[in-house]
Parts: structure tokens; C-alpha cells; sequence
């Protein structure tokens, strides 16, 4: 268990640092082409919206007969990001207190 | 480290460690409750205590930090460990596009500062005047932004500990940051196309592939968006729009 735990967090550490020291290195030929520009600039909301999707879904798999909960904590974390002047702490405290207080209340 | 940073011009010294210590603050508020909740994953899912430490002082990628403590806990083969961390960190590739290494000096500052640019600390100085920024604040503010998600997951650690019992559904708070972060990236009308696009993939992702949703979805993203660059070339780059966009969604 603890070599597993030392090599998956190793291997997580390697590949994160590798993926962002890369690009720096071979940063010319990279800036030159417009078609990575174009990506860098369309990847990350699309990206972002990906990652909300996946973990939602889990939460929702893991969850089956909740499904509704997770609708329903993502909807005020939304809610309140728009309506609360978009403070990202309180948007996400929100969201997780109603998915923690519905969870372990009902 | 932040003493051998110092350039004259920006002032002294501690004046710029102030600056670096304010720019975390804002994104502070929103890293140091996700070190807790990772802190409190780590005891809940039965993981020894180090691993929270481990996680944000080897990985240091928030995001990917709160994933791995639910695939450790279950056991996740190394390859998919391995696959799934460079999926969801890929993104870092195109931060070297922009981010203002070359305010940061050479040696072991630059290579903390590359170590350390997670997404708020991109965030954060991505878009400051470089006459702004000089090394020890940029150093200063990935030092602390460092230092709420380790103290953040120590605090976490102890909480749990002192919790009579479980209490579920703090994992929400990733899920909530993702959401929260592509509210405020789809605010500008023209990453309406992108997040249409990402849509796409994702719900072809999840009926197709099941088993490996996140990496399915990254592929068949990045693939939409090299077509979508082949029909905005081919309809002249001078007048990119919303609308040609949308073509490419169909």
C-alpha cells in the first residue's frame, strides 16, 4: 500500500511538472504557430467545462438515488456565483454546504 | 530563495514580497478551504495522513490532488493514475504560451516558478504589466499560494480527526470549483463556441466511453477544435466570428 501510495504520487508529480516545463522549453516553435495559439486561447473554458461535467457525473453515479441532490447543489453554486457578485469562494462555499447539509440531513 | 530575487527597479525588496503576498490572497480564500476538504478526503477515504502533504508539496495541481485521493483510495492502476493526470493537467502546455517566465530569474526561482504555476498562480499574473512584475512577487505569491493548500490540508487532517463522525459530501467543493470556473470562463461571449464544442464531447464521451470519460472527452475536444481551426482558416482568419464558429458545433 505505502510503495503504491509513493508511486502514484511520484508519477503524478513527474507528469504535472513535465507538462508544464515542456512547453518552455521548446517555446519558439510553439509561439510561432497559430494553430497553437488558437488552442491556447479556445482550451481552457471548454477544458474547464469538461472537468465540471466528469466530477458532476461521478458525484452522480456514486450517488444514484441522490442524483437530484447534486442537480440541486450545483444550481445554487450556480445561482449564487450570479446573483452574489461572483465572489468564487462564496459561490463554491454555498454549493458545498447545500450538498453536505442535503447528503447527511435527508 | 526570494532574497537573491531582487531587482532594483521594482523597489525593495520587501515591498515586492508585500505585493506577491496580496496578489494570493484573492485566489488564497479560494485555495485554502479546497486544502482543507483535501485534507479531510485524505482521512475520510482511509489514506495515511501524509498523503495530503504529499499530494500538494509532489503534485501541487489542485484539482488533479482532489481526483487522486479517490483513485488511491480504490486502489486505480498506476497507468490510469498516469493517464488521468495528464489529462486533466495538459492544460498546463498552453500556459507557457503566455505566462511571464522571463520576469522570474533564471535558475531555481524559474524552475520553482514553473513547478508552481497552477492555475490561479497563471491566472494571477497572466494578464499583469510586466513592468509590474518582478521575480520576488511572482515567486512570493506561488510560495503562498503553496502555503494555503499545504497549511489548508494539515488543518483538514486535523478536523477530520476531531469529527465524532464522516461527514459526507465535501468532495462537492471540487465540483463546485470546476463549475464556479466555467461560469467565469463562458462570461466572454466568445468562449461560447469552445464551451459548445466541449459540450459535444463530453456527452458523446460519456455514451461511448464510459469507462474513461475524462480522457475520451479531452481527445474528442481537441479534435473538434483542429477542425474548427481548419474551417476558420479556410474562411480567412481576418474575420473570425461567433457565428462561423457554430458551424463547426454541427
Amino acid at each position: 500500500m505505502t510503495w503504491y501510495l509513493i508511486a502514484a504520487i511520484a508519477i503524478g508529480g513527474v507528469i504535472t511538472f513535465g507538462l508544464r516545463a515542456l512547453p518552455f522549453a521548446m517555446l519558439k516553435p510553439l509561439r510561432k504557430s497559430k494553430f497553437v495559439r488558437s488552442l491556447g486561447e479556445w482550451m481552457p473554458a471548454g477544458i474547464l467545462l469538461i472537468l465540471a461535467v466528469v466530477v458532476l457525473r461521478d458525484e452522480i453515479v456514486a450517488r444514484a438515488d441522490q442524483w437530484w441532490m447534486v442537480l440541486t447543489a450545483t444550481a445554487v453554486t450556480i445561482a449564487v456565483h450570479l446573483f452574489c457578485g461572483r465572489r468564487v469562494l462564496l459561490s463554491i462555499a454555498a454549493g458545498t454546504a447545500t450538498y453536505i447539509a442535503l447528503v447527511n440531513l435527508l | 530563495m526570494s532574497s537573491a530575487a531582487q531587482t532594483p527597479e521594482q523597489g525593495p525588496l520587501r515591498t515586492q514580497i508585500a505585493h506577491g503576498v496580496r496578489d494570493s490572497l484573492g485566489v488564497g480564500i479560494g485555495i485554502f478551504p479546497l486544502g482543507v476538504a483535501l485534507g479531510i478526503l485524505v482521512v475520510q477515504a482511509g489514506l495515511p495522513l501524509w498523503v495530503a502533504p504529499a499530494l500538494s508539496i509532489v503534485i501541487f495541481a489542485g484539482s488533479v490532488e482532489l481526483l487522486l485521493v479517490s483513485m488511491l483510495a480504490a486502489g486505480a492502476p498506476l497507468l490510469t493514475i498516469a493517464v488521468t493526470v495528464f489529462a486533466v493537467n495538459f492544460r498546463h502546455v498552453f500556459y507557457a504560451l503566455s505566462f511571464p517566465l522571463s520576469r522570474v530569474r533564471s535558475g531555481l526561482p524559474r524552475a520553482y516558478s514553473v513547478y508552481a504555476l497552477i492555475d490561479e498562480a497563471y491566472a494571477t499574473y497572466v494578464l499583469m504589466p510586466a513592468k509590474q512584475l518582478t521575480s520576488a512577487r511572482i515567486l512570493t505569491g506561488q510560495v503562498m499560494m503553496q502555503l494555503y493548500w499545504v497549511v489548508g490540508g494539515l488543518i483538514g487532517l486535523a478536523i477530520a480527526r476531531a469529527l465524532p463522525a464522516p461527514i459526507e459530501g465535501f468532495e462537492f467543493a471540487l465540483a463546485a470549483t470546476f463549475t464556479v470556473m466555467t461560469v467565469d470562463a463562458v462570461r466572454s461571449r466568445r468562449q461560447v463556441p469552445s464551451a459548445l464544442l466541449a459540450a459535444l464531447a463530453v456527452a458523446v464521451a460519456i455514451t461511448a466511453f464510459p469507462g474513461n470519460t475524462m480522457l475520451a472527452a479531452l481527445v474528442l475536444f481537441a479534435a473538434l477544435l483542429a477542425v474548427r481551426y481548419a474551417l476558420d482558416a479556410r474562411r480567412g482568419r481576418n474575420e473570425t466570428g461567433d457565428g462561423q464558429a457554430e458551424g463547426a458545433t454541427e
